[in-house]
């Protein structure tokens, strides 16, 4: 059975959540390793830590972080942002973190991919790939370019191409953000999704654009994503993980029940 | 020994992610250690051979570690073993992932490729289908458990040794048992409150067996 995973992200920087959170019961709502146990109490199937500053002198405070997190969260979480070397991934893996994900680096030179996933197994490797659409092309059919620096930087590289050339270098897993989306509210790109879903056998986790629950049932039942990643829906108290859970499973897909 | 905080060594054979592994131990009650040292592995009441990655590279991590020797005598003690993700297939007599690398052998069978037509890696949560309720390391987890998968690959093995499974549509072997040598597909320690379940039960395995000898 296909169960679909419900994954709250958290922005760090320098050790400390960026966006808002408006958490009831939190002594620290800028702790990450607080914030991600109580995401795990809420029955969150995975964390996923974006550390967006990543600057040379962060990499010490994110290490801590996967430490941290290791003691108090018992559920797998991932740590991307700043991963550029095996050592990089070496020192992330050893502390705690179940996976690293990488973006820039990986577009920068793919065979860091390649290097990680035989190091380590691709069961840890998750490409992050920024995509935008070019919109439609003579023959009808949408393409979308991946992006860097933040959906700034168009690298000319076909988002499809690249997520099939990810996979065959070892990638376990594509975390698929939709440049268009994100920020928007108005959902996932379903389109792309669907596209980046069928053309890869690996686990696909949707990203960009959540508002609303039905956003993330769209995203398992119509574009078939393996796992729904959110941010700002959880973090502002708007819906709980539960909630996200029980919207799912009133929708018919199968995901692992939360259990007060 | 500490008869109240029981030594279960993890073996530390430098591979990714050990130490989840080791706290997860800690919080039920056990002085885990992640350890390379075969007299501290010797002394150890219970031992976990935890794993990630790719069965060849396990496989000869675990042996230019010099630890399969210390592992094996500690199975072959009859002490409680807890064989984890890829430290449960390496218990096995090979792995299609890495042809000609012998495993363990201390199970019969071979690891094979997940059928063609799903998702590899399984990469997800799943419910146990429980076959031999009686299992001590599966107490209170007989109603159909959630857990942690992430694996490509799964044990083939004789069904006397097969005491739950996971539909992935097919039935997957999920844990084995032979003796006190136990071993999951899944990630107990990233199986939220289902997962420290089953560690309490191993640490309650190591604890009746000290009281054995």
């Amino acid at each position: 059975m296909k169960t679909v995973r419900v994954i709250p992200c958290l922005d760090v920087d320098d050790g400390r959540v960026v966006k808002g959170v408006s958490f009831v019961g939190l002594r620290d709502a800028g702790d990450p390793v607080e914030l991600a146990a109580a995401y795990d109490r809420q029955g969150a199937d995975e964390i996923v830590f974006l550390d967006i500053t990543a600057s040379a002198h962060d990499r010490d405070t994110i290490i801590e972080l996967a430490r941290h997190t290791a003691e108090e969260v018992f559920i797998p979480f991932t740590i991307g942002g700043g991963i550029r070397s095996v050592d990089d991934a070496r020192a992330l893996l050893r502390a705690g973190a179940d996976k690293v994900s990488v973006n820039s680096a990986a577009v920068a030179r793919p065979e860091l991919v390649r290097e990680i996933a035989r190091e380590f197994g691709t069961q840890c490797v998750v490409v992050s790939v920024d995509a935008k659409s070019n919109g439609a092309g003579a023959d009808g059919s949408t393409t979308w370019n991946v992006y860097v620096k933040g959906g700034r930087e168009d690298t000319g590289i076909d988002a499809l191409g690249w997520v099939r050339q990810v996979a065959e270098l070892g990638a376990g897993e594509i975390l698929l953000t939709s440049m268009d989306a994100d920020g928007t509210k108005v959902g996932f790109d379903l389109e792309l999704t669907r596209t980046v879903v069928d053309a890869v056998e690996i686990p696909v986790v949707a990203s960009g654009g959540v508002g609303t629950l039905q956003h993330l049932v769209d995203g398992a039942l119509i574009a078939n994503a393996d796992a729904v990643l959110a941010a700002s829906i959880f973090h502002f108290g708007e819906h709980t993980i539960a909630d996200a859970k029980r919207a799912l499973l009133d929708a018919g897909v199968a995901v692992r029940p939360h259990v007060d | 020994m500490n008869g109240d905080r029981p030594l279960v060594a993890v073996l530390d054979y430098g591979i990714g992610n050990l130490r989840s592994a080791q706290k997860a131990l800690e919080r039920v009650g056990a002085d885990a250690r992640l350890t390379a040292d075969p007299g501290l592995i010797a002394d150890a009441a219970g031992v976990v051979l935890p794993g990630v990655g790719h069965f060849g590279t396990c496989m000869d991590q675990l042996r230019a570690t010099a630890l399969e020797q210390p592992a094996l005598d500690a199975i072959e003690s009859g002490r409680p073993f807890l064989g984890i993700c890829v430290g449960m297939q390496m218990l096995f007599e090979a792995s299609e992932e890495a042809p000609g690398v012998p495993g363990m052998g201390v199970m019969p069978g071979t690891v094979r490729l997940l059928p063609d037509g799903v998702v590899r890696p399984q990469m997800q949560w799943n419910r146990l289908d429980v076959q031999r309720p009686a299992c001590p390391l599966l107490a209170g987890l007989t109603d159909g458990a959630w857990m942690y998968f992430v694996h490509s690959y799964a044990p083939d093995t004789d069904d006397g040794f097969v005491v739950a499974t996971c539909d992935y549509p097919t039935p997957i072997t999920a844990v084995t048992e032979r003796g006190r040598l136990w071993a999951t597909q899944f990630h107990p320690e990233k199986s939220g409150d289902a997962g420290k379940r089953l560690a309490q039960n191993f640490l309650a395995a190591v604890r009746a067996d000290q009281c054995r000898r």
